[in-house]
């Protein structure tokens, strides 16, 4: 096992190096002279736009710039907004901001989901189930910005119970409601894949023959047919954490929540290219650890698949 | 879009993030009473819970040009003059600006000003921070706002030395400095209002970086923190003795990234006052908040412009097909529906809010609605040269542009019969890039907000051929000798009448050539909760924050 | 007896080795689970009998022809042709239903009726295409990725990370810059950034199959590598995949709909349901029904994709077959 911690961890670099080289040719190939857009309607003197272009390497070719992006990452430094402020800065302050609304949304989407994936399969095709199958639906037609606006104005507005500008007390409670419009649409996808699972797990032999062998409900369930039927669903958990942290972008707007999401549209809006770049880097890393834990835990659910063949 | 509300900046900036306006507030009741006071409690205290938006750039006069770190600086510098809520100039700093001829002035400060950290506001502060903000080699953002000082040009060469300053600026003594201008400009003095004239202190040359995060100014206020992103807390200046003496405790802007999550805000208690309101409450707004709502004329002018050169839309056909245009719109009907009586119909190319604005000047009737005039005129330019399809109207997609821009084409498709859609841009930069190569056909939206109340901001800049080809803002290239003429006169006539009868005069020859097409005037939207009393919304479409008071 | 010891080539080549559960828990499974007698093509065909005797896959399937018929005739479902001139007229901005007019009118004063039914079709094209792509692709890289294991894998998983690294809807706005959108290009842009779920649940699923009884059963009556893949590994780990890429149907559609309220989705010249919904939202709080419509129309194409999606699972798990 900890042979395939290592190779993993050495797997990061070139997954590393692959992730924000493509990060950074997609945002060196936005149209747009962030530069320029600096000074608004009123264009700013060619000898200024100069300066600024010099001072964020602009003016050098892509490959020249990426190469001198790494060469300060190595050193620590991940550059510096056109605010003048070092970007590290922005991540220390955006990330834990984000990670526990990503957490937030994970714990509602999977205990959420899973317990209606389970009832509904376990209770397939019954009005339970069918009711189950349109809320999900429902879920995923509704777009986030609409769920989000309507879910601020109805508990925020009208009913006053919850925080609307979360951004100025980022506490567990206040990101309980953003975190459910954030895991509202995977919250339909596990509950979906939880239940096509259960389902199938419930026809497979050893279940039928766990039933007829007399234990009981409770027991086949729990030992049976849950434990074989999450391996997809966690995989999945996992696969979405990443997703989360990175696509709060609309989330985190309506509820004012100042994490990656926030920052990265922000540094989308302006060519922040520097700052983008910084951001979705750490959402590389943090996407390649998730991973690596999602295949440990593999191991833990699904005995069969082991990892290391030397004992 | 949510996020594209922050766009409020960019939006607003009416064509861009930049035309703002950070004119500084001055108030004529605030009097020169004593500080609002620190101090808790009477009947006005308490702190104003306002929005905003994270300043883009570090907060130092020179290089803040749009209005999230504008809003902040403007509260916490005093320049020499600063605007009433009517946009009229009143002495802040200046106990005078003198001239004979409209080139030279001689400007003294009033005794008694400091900065916040116990330095003097001498006639020192004044000229190295212009000096700083004029020289390239500083790269500030709104250095062109120096640029009739003598000597401008000299300060922005590629190589030009970091110490090189303006030679049109001379101290006299502490109180005193002269200024030389390169030509007559009889409307200087009102642009001193706008930051980029800030005096600076010591402290900022000392270590220019960290006053970007921790301005220490002159004005009514002082930050006492800003966390990115988050928001920015003001408390008030117990030395501040000029015409903007706050009348509460300090203000906290909140920044959101969505006004409407703003908005929302503001029904449930979480905000005092609000300057903008999103479009999805346009509707209701007014009903929501009462008398609380805001919605008043302001200095933003909306516009599309065509290049003087679009093969469509050049020589004989050209100008035909651009009035065909401008009467195929029917604006009071967009104003009406789209903007729920939010703006109101261009009648000229300023706004009624600055000085000089007219609604009579002879050609303007080309801004009336007349579907069946604007069929003929277009069916007359088909005669002469076949029109190359489709119109297409360029918006960038980040402020609050689709709607009407589809309201616009709708209207063109169904009065002339021609194939037209909207264009969009994702963001401001993208459109800017194309509109500055050159690259762009058909329509593109412009728009501009005055930085200072005069007429004359809203002609020169955008239609001057001194603007033109990528010197300025003349996206058209729009060049007109007579027109320029009729500018310089303005510019350099003594007396108000004179000037402001030779930019009509200009106008009408904008109204015959149409290098942009008029549409509209923003109104300013915003409103305040029960919890605030006495928000009054300046001509620059900020809330006057000094004089707003909490309700105990 | 935990661990059961080498198979052969399998454990070689996937650096890992079999295990046969505790006698108590599946007794007699391995013997259980062959399935000898289906021949290879059977499983198909067999599949398709089952799904016609399906009656969600009945509803799903003439749901679904309704869509693709008004996706692709729209004139023969509304007489008005909201692209024509007059179509759109501010004095009926959101004007109440009238006849010829059953939903009203939006706030451009357009027939909302017209624009539901001419909206299907960049929609189903934007949803269509990148599940079929995203399906493809994506299953494809995270099959072969579980299949063949060793370098292959680490190779492939490691494309996928630096892929998946990349939210979709980051990459959508950033990647959406660069082109003039439309429906396909949209689609493409999304496959290309969107196949990497797709691929680790492949990916997971192929592996978690291999390790399977009846698999290991097939191999030790000497299946070849082949057979194996394609009479037992892809009918069984299809399953999860066909459920999530019909899920994903429903979120594309949705995320056209998420790009146009950031501002960046498809032109404003191009009617669709995403379009709709995003313009919907400024009159939320004045015309909440007219987020209905097009919402519905939505809800109905991504109902019957799901059931789709379910029936085509149930017919190709031998498992549920065997009932």
């Amino acid at each position: 096992m900890a042979w395939y911690v290592l190779r993993r961890v050495l797997q990061m670099i070139p997954v590393f190096f692959g992730a924000t080289f493509l990060v950074y040719f997609l945002v060196f190939s936005m149209p747009g002279d962030p530069i320029a857009a600096l000074g608004g309607n009123k264009p700013l003197s060619p000898a200024v736009q100069d300066r600024l272009r010099a001072e964020y390497n602009l003016d050098e070719p892509f490959i020249v710039q990426y190469l001198l992006y790494l060469q300060g990452l190595v050193q620590g430094d991940f550059g510096t907004t056109f605010a003048g402020r070092p970007v590290i800065d922005d991540i220390r302050s955006a990330f834990p901001v984000t990670a526990r609304l990503a957490l937030v949304a994970i714990t509602f989407e999977a205990i959420l989901g899973i317990i209606g994936g389970v009832i509904a399969g376990l209770r397939k095709g019954t009005w339970i189930d069918s009711t189950l199958l349109v809320t999900s639906i429902m879920v995923i037609a509704v777009p986030t910005f609409v769920i989000g606006f309507v879910a601020q104005f109805v508990f925020g507005v009208q009913l006053g119970w919850v925080t609307i500008n979360v951004g100025a007390n980022v506490t567990w409670q206040n990101l309980l409601l953003p975190g459910m419009v954030l895991g509202a649409v995977s919250f339909a996808y596990v509950l979906r894949l939880t239940r096509t699972q259960i389902t199938e797990t419930m026809t497979a032999d050893h279940v039928r023959t766990a039933t007829a062998k007399g234990l009981s409900r409770p027991r086949v369930i729990t030992v049976h047919i849950l434990r074989n039927s999450l391996i997809p669903v966690v995989t999945f958990l996992g696969v979405d954490l990443g997703q989360l942290m990175g696509g709060a972008i609309v989330t985190e707007g309506i509820f004012n929540i100042p994490g990656l999401g926030f920052h990265l549209f922000d540094a989308i809006q302006r060519g922040e290219s520097t700052k983008m770049v910084s951001m979705v880097t750490l959402l590389v890393i943090i996407f390649i650890i998730s991973n690596l834990l999602i295949d440990l835990l593999y191991a833990l659910l699904d005995p069969r698949i082991r990892y290391d063949a030397r004992k | 879009m949510t996020l594209s509300r922050r766009s409020m900046m960019m939006g607003t900036a009416a064509g861009g993030a930049a035309a703002l306006t950070l004119a500084a507030c001055g108030s004529d009741e605030g009097g020169s009473g004593g500080a609002g006071g620190g101090e808790s409690g009477g009947g006005g205290g308490g702190v104003i819970l306002a929005n905003g938006t994270e300043p883009q750039n570090p907060l130092i006069p020179t290089n803040t040009n749009e209005v999230g770190g504008g809003r902040i600086v403007q509260n916490i510098f005093s320049g020499l003059v600063s605007y009433d809520a009517e946009g009229t100039p009143q002495n802040e700093v200046a106990a005078s600006i003198e001239t004979e001829d409209s080139q030279h002035y001689t400007i003294t400060l009033a005794e008694g000003w400091t900065f916040t950290n116990g330095d003097p506001v001498t006639a020192q502060s004044f000229v190295d921070a212009w000096n700083f903000g004029a020289n390239a080699a500083n790269a500030q953002l709104s250095g062109y706002f120096f640029e009739p000082v003598e000597g401008f040009a000299d300060v922005q060469g590629e190589d030009v030395a970091a110490d090189a300053t303006l030679s049109g600026l001379a101290v006299e003594d502490d109180l005193t400095f002269t200024v030389t201008l390169t030509s007559p400009q009889a409307d200087f003095p009102i642009r001193l209002g706008y930051t980029a004239f800030s005096p600076l202190p010591q402290a900022f040359f000392d270590d220019p970086e960290g006053f970007g995060e921790k301005p220490v100014g002159n004005g009514p206020y002082m930050l006492t923190s800003w966390e990115h992103e988050v928001s920015a807390e003001l408390e008030v200046n117990p030395d501040y003795q000029g015409p903007r003496a706050p009348q509460n405790d300090g203000v906290r802007f909140t920044f959101y990234q969505d006004i409407e999550t703003g908005y929302n805000d503001l029904l449930s208690g979480g905000l005092d006052v609000i300057d903008s309101i999103p479009a999805s409450r346009l509707t209701s707004f007014e009903q929501e908040l009462g008398e609380r709502a805001v919605n008043q004329p302001a200095a933003i002018f909306q516009s599309f412009t065509i290049h003087v050169e679009d093969p469509n839309f050049s020589g004989e056909a050209g100008n035909l097909r651009r009035q065909a245009l401008s009467k195929a719109i029917n604006r009071q009907e967009i104003c009406d529906t789209i903007f729920q009586g939010t703006s109101s119909p261009a009648t000229d190319f300023s706004t009624p809010v600055v000085n000089g604005y007219s609604d009579s000047i002879p050609g303007s009737e080309v801004l009336d609605f007349d579907a069946e005039g604007a069929k003929a005129l277009w069916e007359e330019a088909e005669g002469m040269q076949p029109f190359e399809g489709p119109f297409t109207l360029a918006y960038n997609a980040d402020g609050d542009h689709a709607t009407w821009t589809e309201a616009v084409t709708n209207q063109l498709l169904n009065n002339l019969g021609i194939e037209a859609t909207g264009q969009s841009y994702p963001t401001f930069s993208a459109l800017r890039d194309e509109v500055g190569n050159r690259t762009i056909t058909g329509g593109f939206r412009s728009g501009w907000q005055a930085d200072y109340p005069s007429v004359f901001n809203f002609l020169g800049p955008l239609y001057g051929s001194a603007a033109a080809e990528g010197r300025g803002s003349n996206d058209a290239d729009y060049m007109n000798e007579e027109f320029d003429q009729l500018l310089a006169d303005g510019l350099s006539a003594t007396d108000e009448e004179t000037a402001f009868a030779k930019a009509q005069a200009a106008e009408e020859l904008l109204f015959r050539d149409l290098p942009a097409v008029p549409l509209w005037n923003d109104n300013v939207t915003g409103g305040s909760a029960e919890t605030v009393e006495n928000v009054v919304f300046g001509w620059d479409s900020q809330p006057q924050y000094h004089e707003i008071t909490k309700v105990a | 007896m935990t661990h059961a010891s080498d198979t052969g080539g399998a454990t070689t080549r996937r650096g890992q080795e079999h295990f046969v559960a505790p006698v108590d828990e599946t007794p007699l499974q391995a013997v259980d689970a062959l399935n000898t007698d289906v021949k290879p093509r059977s499983l198909w065909s067999q599949a398709w009998r089952d799904l016609r005797r399906n009656p969600m896959f009945i509803v799903s399937a003439v749901l679904i022809a309704i869509v693709t018929a008004v996706a692709a005739f729209p004139q023969l479902f509304s007489s008005l042709d909201p692209y024509a001139q007059g179509a759109c007229l501010l004095t009926n901005r959101y004007g109440d239903p009238i006849p010829g007019h059953p939903f009203g009118f939006d706030l451009q004063g357009c027939d909302v009726y017209s624009r539901v039914i001419y909206g299907a079709r960049p929609s189903v094209i934007v949803g269509v295409v990148t599940t079929i792509g995203v399906f493809l692709l994506g299953g494809l890289i995270g099959a072969m990725a579980g299949w063949f294991g060793g370098w292959i894998d680490s190779i492939l998983s490691r494309l996928t990370d630096v892929f998946f690294a990349i939210p979709l809807i980051l990459a959508a706005i950033v990647v959406g810059q660069l082109f003039a959108l439309n429906p396909i290009t949209l689609a493409m842009i999304l496959v290309l950034f969107g196949w990497t779920a797709i691929a680790r649940i492949a990916r997971g699923s192929v592996m978690s199959v291999m390790n399977a009884e009846f698999i290991t059963a097939s191999k030790a009556l000497g299946a070849s590598s082949s057979q194996n893949l394609f009479r037992h590994v892809v009918p069984n780990a299809v399953a999860p995949v066909i459920v999530t890429a019909m899920v994903n149907l429903g979120m594309y559609i949705v995320l056209e709909a998420t790009l146009s309220f950031l501002g960046v989705g498809l032109p404003e010249s191009t009617i669709s349901w995403g379009a709709d919904i995003s313009s919907a939202q400024t009159g939320l709080y004045t015309r909440p029904e007219l987020l209905f419509y097009p919402s519905g129309a939505l809800a109905i194409t991504i109902l019957s994709f799901i059931m789709l999606g379910d029936a085509v699972r149930d017919a190709l798990d031998p498992k549920t077959k065997k009932r």
